[in-house]
């Protein structure tokens, strides 16, 4: 899952399909975290708080993302990630 | 539970206060005092920056989540001094007229994220260690976006915010990982069972980690985003993304790696830093060549400025630590003050463009001796500090004595000679140059010109008055001594 995630975010032009990807990738860490804590350490919680706290944090992000990329769809009339080409190196 | 606890955190409480009366004074101020936040904010946090001083508590709290040393406590009011200079800097712009309707949001967003850097240095727990990197990591990305008319603004907050989120969560993959193998979070459990088991696992959890923390820093492989960011963004809160929230990374990454990870350095981490490190500061010299934009070579200066810190977490001892926040300090005094003359030039005449600096010292004269001064300073030019604070770092990272090390520090010095290149190529652009300047003569306002004073006087002062490199020192010894795992 987390590579399919890493694989989205690579080869994705749309930003919100990138989004997603980044979205599994925060996921995959959330399982991680409970098989982790259900197989390995079945004594303790740690790792469930874990990825109870991660899941908020990935919906602030995700909350902000979006926001922005409203604000870039505003801006520039389309949210295709090879558009964003203003400022390069 | 025993709610004294919280006296053991004084310095997030004092900020929290700082926050809830900018937050108070921001909704309940009538109209036309409005105008008077930016000053009141400073002012605020300048008597929190003095208070500061006085609020040093050694102590654990929260079962051992979060813990204060020295050092801690010295790298908090070091980044301190950088966000007050950084306030005032921004009094000015925060009052124009398109500002008017946010100017509470940016203050409030930007202690907010002091905030996070705080938990994330004090941190002892991973749980409370990302939860401080977040917040500070992502109220920086609405920041960034804050310039809403222009369309460079939003394309850099696109590109901040994609890489965090994708860092982030690279960074957490790496904790799941580490708790699969440990079972638990804890930085002393952790550090502890290091010592006795180094699987191949700890390997992949540790490149995740280092790569998590490496975007957040800027580090070679993973550092695309940060000229276009710095371009993007209002200057401001670039000289904040580049300064402070660096800084407080380091000094994060420092602890993550020597202290919980410090028992792998040999097998598991020192090569993986190595590269990171010539590549970073070779790159991001070759790269700062080219630059024509200040704010992009800017970007690009810091970036191998990065590879240097780094340098001192490879030491991996008291005096790297010392010599890493020292180096800290001289760093937000030289690039903030680099970073406030071109801010001023930019507020003045809109010219971002190193080209546009050609013959600066006919027309604003102490403009631009105040960027000879951040320039020589971040070079390493010997009687300004940048020269010390790269001395001690090579002095330290020298202390471990392997020879692989002795050549890693051959080539960060012939990096810095390259460097010296570009930076004076600025200076040579503001004093050599015949042209006509197109910059014409003009007064910057006080908030920018106070910051500028303080940022001369401290590139001229830190080197010389070598008392606070002692100082620093001695809370280095303080904060490794919890740990005592590595020496």
């Amino acid at each position: 899952m987390f590579g399919c995630g890493i694989y989205g975010f690579i080869t994705r032009k749309n930003m919100i399909a990138i989004l997603i990807s980044l979205e599994l990738m925060l996921n995959a860490v959330d399982i991680n975290f409970a098989v982790f804590n259900r197989f390995l350490f079945p004594g303790q919680m740690e790792g469930m708080f874990f990825s109870l706290f991660a899941i908020g944090l990935a919906a602030a992000e995700t909350a902000l993302a979006i926001a922005i990329v409203i604000n870039v769809y505003r801006a520039a009339r389309n949210v295709d990630i090879r558009q964003l080409t203003k400022m390069k190196f | 539970m025993d709610y004294s606890q919280f006296l053991y955190m004084p310095q997030e409480l004092g900020l929290l206060i700082v926050f809830l009366f900018v937050f108070l004074f921001d909704t309940f101020l009538p109209k036309r005092y409005q105008s008077s936040l930016p000053v009141l904010t400073s002012v605020l946090f300048g008597i929190f920056t003095l208070c500061n001083y006085f609020m040093l508590s050694r102590g654990v709290a929260f079962n051992g989540m979060f813990e204060n040393t020295a050092a801690t406590f010295m790298i908090k009011v070091i980044l301190n001094i950088g966000v007050l200079i950084v306030l005032i800097q921004s009094i000015k712009w925060a009052n124009s007229e398109d500002m008017a309707v946010r100017r509470g949001e940016f203050y409030e967003l930007l202690l907010l994220t002091v905030l996070g850097m705080y938990l994330m240095i004090s941190a002892r727990h991973f749980l409370l260690f990302v939860i401080g990197l977040e917040t500070a990591s992502l109220p920086l990305a609405a920041l960034v976006a804050f310039h809403k008319k222009r369309y460079e603004s939003h394309e850099a907050a696109a590109k901040y915010m994609f890489t965090a989120v994708f860092s982030s969560a690279i960074f957490l993959m790496g904790l799941s990982f580490v708790y699969g193998l440990y079972g638990s979070l804890y930085f002393n459990d952790i550090a502890y069972q290091v010592m006795n088991n180094t699987s191949a696992m700890l390997v992949v959890a540790l490149a995740f980690v280092i790569a998590g923390i490496g975007f957040k820093l800027s580090l070679v492989p993973f550092h695309l985003w940060t000229a276009d960011v710095y371009q993007g963004a209002p200057t401001p809160v670039t000289s904040y993304l580049s300064v402070i929230s660096k800084g407080a990374a380091a000094f994060a990454f420092m602890v993550v790696l020597v202290q919980v990870f410090g028992a792998a350095y040999s097998k598991v981490w020192e090569w993986m830093l190595y590269a990171i490190i010539v590549l970073t500061i070779t790159l991001g010299n070759l790269f700062a060549i080219r630059q024509r934009n200040i704010k992009r070579f800017l970007a690009f200066s810091s970036i191998s400025q990065a590879g240097y810190i780094m340098l001192g977490v490879i030491g991996g001892n008291e005096l790297g630590l010392a010599s890493l926040m020292f180096y800290v300090l001289v760093y937000i005094f030289s690039n903030l003050a680099a970073f406030g003359v071109a801010f001023a030039i930019e507020q003045q005449s809109g010219k971002v463009s190193i080209d546009d600096y050609n013959g600066l010292y006919k027309t604003n004269p102490w403009l631009s001796f105040t960027m000879m001064l951040a320039m020589f300073s971040l070079a390493g030019i010997p009687p300004f500090a940048g020269f010390f604070s790269k001395f001690f770092i090579f002095a330290s990272a020298l202390e471990c004595g392997e020879t692989s090390i002795y050549i890693l520090v051959l080539i960060a010095l012939i990096n810095t000679i390259i460097s010296l290149y570009y930076y004076l190529l600025v200076v040579k652009a503001m004093f050599i140059s015949p042209d006509e300047c197109s910059i014409a003569r003009f007064r910057s306002s006080c908030g920018e010109r106070v910051a500028m004073i303080v940022c001369t006087f401290g590139v001229i002062l830190t080197g010389i008055v070598s008392c606070i490199y002692t100082f620093l020192v001695e809370a280095a010894k303080d904060g490794m001594s919890m740990f005592g795992l590595l020496n």
